[in-house]
């Protein structure tokens, strides 16, 4: 099958506009008659949501926490880039665009990365407008911090609240959405499946998580915007309740699930101190300007770090790579830590954690000094270890915090599956192999303020499937299999709970598909995999019934789809045989340690098909082809 | 260290509740008390018992659904922290918590220490916005505002929505929450040309939803893990006075 991109044609700074003005419109007449879905209401729902609702469309949006204000797009700290050139520093569409591209390893559409960029600078004007409290110069202008992988200060922020603020501007448009009646919010409701008609997506089957309730809802089109998938290692720095659910719902209905193996690590996270660890916290990379990475040279050297003298350390970045040092590229600091702790030299609980010092730093600067830079940092630290890291160093150790694969879509954020459109951090279009720091928020509320809002219409103006209602039979199908499989789970009743199950996939996904892959671990792990599987639907025990709010039976559900997805983020990770952004196989990397692209190979977009359980999922691929940028090798020296 | 724990068991909704008993032994400092609670729960669940409901997610203190009550104050002894960023080290060995759900008349428990805060949805939604269509922004810098008037905004907007503040409140009033929201939008140009509506509407609200009044304690304020300033309730007041004079007039 042949993926079409459906990218318009003419120059890439024009195709946007152009696009919007040849599409089909929808009567404004009209828009009432037809019914959308949203599910999630993140950065992407929330703005999809109010703006579709504000446009006249009749919405309905879901979400399974208790409020859709507190959707995980809240914890993002750092800001959301703009390619608004309020520094004078030479900034431009181009030039986002561009670093976008390059950060992502030259794997994303150039297309839909451009138009990105080309919206960026609405998106700070909506939120301004909506009373987002960003940080402001004593002029009263906005002001602007620079983040990784850019060489101009572009990223705008709200203290360390960037996430929290824009998603309580997207969820107060929502809100006057609903008080005026043209969204209707679902909270504590869990999307469990996809309904699909004569090819078309045109609903969904949920449960109400207060009461267990199993219902359909119909509707003209279906919006994902459900987020990403980093719980499929069990710890990350994802909420607790983010899950693949509903993408991985919707690949085995059909719609096709682009690059899983790309997820990015972030090097600087609070190190595991306990099997009971539920989550892991991020930890502001600005830490590595002032601090010192090191482990003993010696494996097992139990001693307390200011016993260990001197020369009997290793500062292996410096060691390593001499000119970068501390500063190394995220991805070569994370792999490695990974290396010193495989090698028995860790640090702390569990030996999963290399020292961060900031001694030097302090003898040189100052106390003071350090205390005004990170004194917020150091407070979190101590906080959630009770260390103090002025006096002791800091523990840090790597961590999976966002996926840049998700399901595949055209430069319409529609799937394969028609009817079906996919938003944020579910979809995979804009990040390529590896997103830059402060993109997430901008594409998140691009895709929903001002790209989907677009192109849905062009759908809906030229559908000619008729909505059905919630009889019709194969809305019954799946939602009998839905009821089937919530009482297969809670007949189960076997020894182990869903949590043990969970650490034990995530362990899995870690060591084989973590940080660094090869093709020995991935093969083992798409062997042991079923095997996991096997075991939870043998012996998991999920307490309770499916008529009340039942935390367990949530989890459990949601843990069954990522045994399942597991599979294929390893399946994908072996079929890529090239190094690139967040995918690193070991088999494909310079003499220094650094990723080696193949570009000649592997300059395409896979896109994986389900066939059904007895069969192997296939692979799709969508060439990449860049009009304007020349591909280049990343390099940051 | 080994804790007792006395915690607040609810079916459902309509269900009575009581207080149940539970060793939590080996319990390490360095965890989390919401992890005490998934360990406390494993434990349930191998012994074939339902485990402890309680709302939680991002565990890092910013999206504002984890909420319990233990020993009697809201996300517990810490000052300006959430349930989930309070670490078990501040406890001691031997130890006897009461952990109950979040106590308010607009807060139905729904199970255990679960609660229904629809009603601070219902609040926002009754006000809590600048009336601003997509796409009809003007250009963000065309609008200077001078610092010290955002940061005030962003003091008030960095309420997570948790409900501390009615919890900790003898009358479960939830003038903290309302005062956040209308001081962030009220203080800034944006949000001025509703100002009015927007107080005496999010009022109106709240006070359909059940919630107390206001006698100012600031209990709300000691308790919450934001540590947002009662100030904002005494500026809400005001402009509540305002509003309702106006509205008055306006009528006659």
């Amino acid at each position: 099958m042949k993926l079409d991109s459906k990218t318009p044609p003419g120059p890439l700074a024009e195709k946007w506009a152009r696009y919007r003005s040849e599409i089909k419109l929808v009567n404004p007449a009209n828009k009432r008659k037809y019914e959308i879905i949203v599910v999630g209401s993140g950065l992407g729902g929330a703005a999809a949501a109010a703006t579709l609702g504000e446009l006249g469309y009749g919405v309905k949006c879901f979400c399974y926490q208790d409020s859709p204000r507190r959707a995980h797009s809240i914890a993002a700290q750092g800001g959301i880039n703009a390619a608004k050139n309020y520094q004078n520093d030479g900034d431009s569409v181009y030039r986002l665009f561009y670093d976008t591209i390059k950060g992502g390893d030259f794997r994303a559409r150039e297309a839909n990365v451009y138009r990105l960029a080309e919206v960026s600078a609405e998106i700070i004007d909506q939120c301004t407008a909506q009373g987002v409290p960003f940080a402001r110069e004593y002029g009263g202008h906005l002001a602007n911090r620079s983040f990784g992988g850019a060489q101009v200060s572009r990223t705008f922020y709200a203290r360390g609240q960037t996430g929290q603020q824009l998603l309580l501007g997207a969820y107060s448009a929502l809100c006057r959405q609903i008080d005026a009646g043209s969204v209707m919010m679902f909270p504590r409701t869990e999307m469990l499946d996809l309904v699909v008609v004569d090819g078309h997506a045109k609903g969904i089957v949920v449960r109400d998580m207060v009461n267990g309730k199993i219902s359909s809802y119909a509707a003209d089109a279906v919006v994902l915007a459900t987020g990403g998938y980093a719980n499929v290692y069990d710890l990350s720095t994802n909420a607790r309740g983010c899950n693949v659910t509903a993408a991985y719902r919707a690949y085995k209905r059909g719609a096709f699930f682009a690059n899983p193996c790309y997820t990015q690590i972030h090097p600087t996270c609070i190190p595991v101190s306990g099997e009971y660890q539920s989550k892991l916290t991020l930890m502001s990379e600005s830490l590595r300007n002032d601090g010192r990475v090191w482990v003993p040279k010696r494996k097992g050297d139990t001693r307390p770090p200011h016993k260990i003298p001197e020369d009997e350390r290793d500062y292996f970045l410096e060691r390593k790579y001499p000119s970068y040092g501390n500063l190394a590229p995220r991805d070569i600091s994370s792999r490695s830590a990974k290396e010193v702790c495989d090698d028995g030299r860790g640090v702390g609980p569990g030996g999963l954690g290399v020292y961060l010092d900031f001694s030097d730093a302090i003898s040189r600067l100052g106390l003071e000094t350090i205390r005004e830079r990170y004194g917020n940092l150091f407070e979190m630290y101590e906080r959630i270890t009770g260390e103090d890291a002025y006096k002791t160093p800091m523990r840090i150790y790597p961590a999976l915090h966002y996926t840049m694969g998700g399901l595949w879509v055209d430069y319409n954020l529609m799937s394969n599956l028609p009817g079906l459109h996919v938003i944020g951090e579910a979809n995979f279009s804009d990040h390529g192999a590896n997103r830059l720091g402060a993109s997430a928020l901008m594409q998140g509320l691009a895709d929903g303020y001002f790209v989907l809002p677009y192109t849905i219409g062009a759908y809906l103006a030229d559908l000619t499937h008729k909505r059905p209602s919630t009889g019709h039979p194969e809305f019954h199908k799946v939602e009998t299999e839905v009821e089937e499989r919530t009482k297969t789970l809670l007949a189960i009743n076997g020894e182990r709970s869903v949590q043990s199950i969970h650490k034990e996939l995530g362990k899995l996904m870690w060591n084989d598909a973590g940080m660094a892959r090869n093709r020995k671990g991935l093969k083992e792990a798409i062997a042991k995999i079923p095997e996991i599987r096997e075991e939870f639907w043998d012996n998991v025990r999920v307490p309770g019934d499916g008529k009340e709010i039942n935390q367990e039976l949530e989890k459990a559900g949601r843990l069954a789809d990522f045994l399942e997805f597991g599979e294929l983020l390893c399946r994908d990770a072996l079929d890529r045989e090239e190094s690139c952004g967040g995918h690193f196989r070991e088999e494909y990397q310079t003499e220094e340690g650094e990723a080696l692209r193949d570009d000649e190979n592997f300059s395409y977009v896979s896109a994986w098909e389900y066939r059904g359980e007895a069969q192997e999922p296939v692979r799709h691929k969508e060439p990449l082809v860049y009009e304007e940028v020349k591909m280049a090798t990343r390099s940051y020296k | 260290m080994d804790l007792t724990l006395r915690v607040w068991r609810q079916k459902d909704r309509n269900s009575p509740g009581r207080l149940v008993e539970y060793d939590a032994k080996d319990i390490d400092p360095d965890m989390s008390f919401l992890e005490m609670l998934d360990v406390v729960n494993e434990r349930l669940i191998s012994r074939e018992e339902h485990p402890i409901a309680f709302d939680h997610d991002c565990r890092e203190g910013i999206c504002g659904a984890c909420s319990a009550t233990i020993n009697g104050i809201p996300h517990g002894p810490e000052r300006a922290t959430t349930v989930c960023q309070l670490h078990m080290r501040h406890f001691k060995d031997g130890d006897v918590l009461t952990i109950e759900p979040f106590r308010a008349r607009a807060f139905p428990v729904i199970r255990d220490l679960m609660v229904d805060r629809s009603a601070f949805d219902r609040i926002v939604e009754s006000g809590g916005y600048v009336s601003v269509r997509t796409g009809s922004a003007p250009e963000a810098n065309t609008l200077p505002i001078p610092k010290d008037v955002a940061e005030r905004a962003m003091d008030a907007a960095s309420c997570i929505g948790c409900g501390a503040c009615v919890a900790a409140c003898k009358n479960a009033s939830a003038m903290l929450f309302v005062a956040a929201k209308a001081s962030q939008l009220n203080g800034l140009p944006q949000g001025k040309p509703e100002k009015d509506r927007r107080v005496l509407d999010m009022v109106a609200s709240m006070d359909e939803a059940g919630f107390g009044n206001c006698t100012n304690q600031y209990e709300c304020s000691a308790v919450c893990p934001k540590s947002i300033s009662e100030d904002f309730i005494a500026q809400l007041n005001r402009e509540y006075l305002v509003a309702s004079i106006k509205q008055r007039f306006a009528r006659k």
